[in-house]
């Protein structure tokens, strides 16, 4: 593994196996009555979130607790940014404070890649979400699920299997950084949405694309359904949100098309009614509840990675 | 046979101390001692150390079920995390931990590793045990001890206490873990300049 986590990209298949297969071992560590290991004693981790979250925070911080790191939550709100310090300037402090990783969420594309090359900090740098650009430790922790789910013994088991990502992939982090990791993983991905929902230069990605959800449907072994992000939306992107939810939405009737194993993911927030209703975001297909506990055995796994041995570089 | 030497270009030698049958040999009669400390099979839970110990607790419990016809819970512990020397190297893939569905707490447990030698493993194993529950009481079961111990432990349970120098290197191969051939055999590598 290389010393930074910031895109998906960074990732070799050798790398994202071993996260798997890492996050694998220590999944059986919620079953322990002391959910604890020592393996990050006297590390201290700081999650520095610009941007609102839920899951991916505190995710990051019960990880790092259950190494017996310490963490420091940061939060845009109640701190000196509200008073206009610069990213530099925070960064610098978190280094006067001996931060051993910083876990970053961002709304700039790139902010992380800026923390982690400006020289600015000494620290590991983790990408919990910049922008539009990436979040490769939710691409890990779906990847994870889908392991688990497919059944197979190792993670290069994933190969040729077919997963449906489907909505607004323009806006979201989670579709690139998912396109990018499960390629690498030999998964067959399609991204699915209206056309002004996929990016210009999707065609360089290397996936399928298709603006036909039915079509894609019946050959999936697992769907991914995206939050359609209004509040990064200036302009009309799709003409009502009804529209958009007859045709790119996840309803019964469409869920009733899938194959008996295929599996519904969601990365949330999910915004019922509109990408997914109700009925199948309840229903036995849904492992989105299961996604969450996924990511912090995940989120354990990229910590010990990348803090867990010696500080020197290494190659393994 | 097995103490047939052989030296290859940098001079270094190899011999095999302990071949399949005597590994089997020492097995049987590690099970017997375990049976007989502590006065049958009921309460014993077998824990490997990945990862040659653990095949190791799974023939040891094999032998016991032939013995007692009851059959002794096995698992398998990975000490990684709890190791003191973590932080020198970069970090290590973790090995699996299967703790048997009854799980420890008021149990004897036997730990099982293939090599004793600075007792920094075992250590680290007692520290993990701790955090997975509350044992009756911890034995130690190992094929080899080679010496050389950085710290207060020993084993309860030895198949060939092995003089070594610390230039040499002990190599524990198992069918079910190496595959050259399928057959166990314990040897000892490197140069012999100060061992007695």
């Amino acid at each position: 593994m290389k010393r930074h986590l910031l895109s998906a990209a960074d990732l070799t298949r050798d790398d994202a196996e071993l996260v798997l297969t890492t996050a694998a071992e220590l999944r059986s560590l919620a079953d322990r009555p002391i959910k604890k290991l020592p393996a990050l004693r006297g590390r201290t981790v700081v999650n520095l979130f610009f941007e609102d979250s839920t899951r991916t925070r505190i995710s990051f911080e019960a990880a790092a607790k259950r190494l017996s790191a310490d963490v420091i939550n940061f939060a845009a709100k109640g701190s000196s940014l509200s008073k206009g310090e610069s990213l530099k300037d925070t960064a610098l402090t978190l280094e006067a404070m001996g931060a051993d990783a910083v876990v970053i969420r961002h709304s700039a594309s790139g902010a992380p890649h800026r923390l982690a090359h400006s020289g600015w900090v000494r620290s590991s740098v983790v990408n919990a979400g910049d922008g539009t650009h990436e979040h490769p430790t939710q691409a890990l922790l779906d990847a994870f699920t889908l392991w688990r789910h497919l059944g197979e013994s190792k993670p290069s088991g994933l190969e040729g299997r077919r997963v449906a990502i489907v909505g607004d992939v323009l806006h979201s982090r989670v579709a690139r950084s998912n396109a990018l990791l499960l390629q690498t993983l030999g998964v067959d991905v399609t991204l699915v949405g209206p056309p002004t929902l996929l990016p210009v230069g999707v065609e360089s990605w290397g996936v399928e694309t298709s603006y036909d959800l039915d079509a894609v449907l019946p050959k999936a072994d697992a769907v991914m359904m995206l939050r359609v992000q209004r509040e990064r939306m200036q302009g009309g992107f799709f003409p009502t949100p009804r529209e958009y939810s007859r045709r790119y939405g996840l309803d019964g009737r469409r869920m009733a098309t899938l194959q008996d194993h295929t599996i519904v993911m969601h990365p949330g927030p999910m915004v019922r009614g509109m990408e997914i209703t109700a009925d199948v975001a309840d229903s036995d297909r849904s492992v989105i509840v299961e996604q969450v506990t996924n990511g912090v055995a995940v989120r354990m796994a990229v910590l010990y990675l990348l803090l867990g041995g010696s500080e020197s570089e290494n190659n393994e | 046979m097995p103490a047939a030497p052989s030296a290859d270009q940098q001079g270094r030698t190899d011999r095999v101390v302990l071949d399949a049958r005597d590994i089997g040999r020492a097995l049987t009669r590690i099970s017997h001692e375990i049976l007989e400390r502590n006065k049958g099979a009921s309460d014993l839970v077998l824990l490997g150390i990945p990862r040659r110990g653990v095949p190791l607790a799974h023939r040891i419990a094999s032998r016991i079920s032939a013995v007692e016809e009851y059959d002794v819970p096995v698992g398998s512990l990975d000490v990684t995390m709890y190791r003191d020397d973590l932080r020198m190297k970069p970090a290590r893939t973790l090995l699996h931990t299967e703790i048997p569905g009854d799980g420890i707490d008021g149990k004897v447990v036997v730990l099982v590793d293939d090599v004793l030698f600075s007792g920094r493993t075992i250590r680290a194993a007692l520290d993990t045990l701790n955090d997975v529950g509350r044992p009756r009481a911890v034995q130690l079961a190992v094929l080899v001890d080679r010496g050389h111990r950085e710290l207060p432990i020993r084993a309860d349970f030895v198949g060939k206490n092995l003089p070594t120098s610390l230039a040499e290197r002990v190599s524990v191969r198992l069918a079910e873990i190496d595959d050259d051939g399928g057959v166990d055999s314990v040897s000892i590598e490197g140069t012999r300049e100060d061992s007695a």
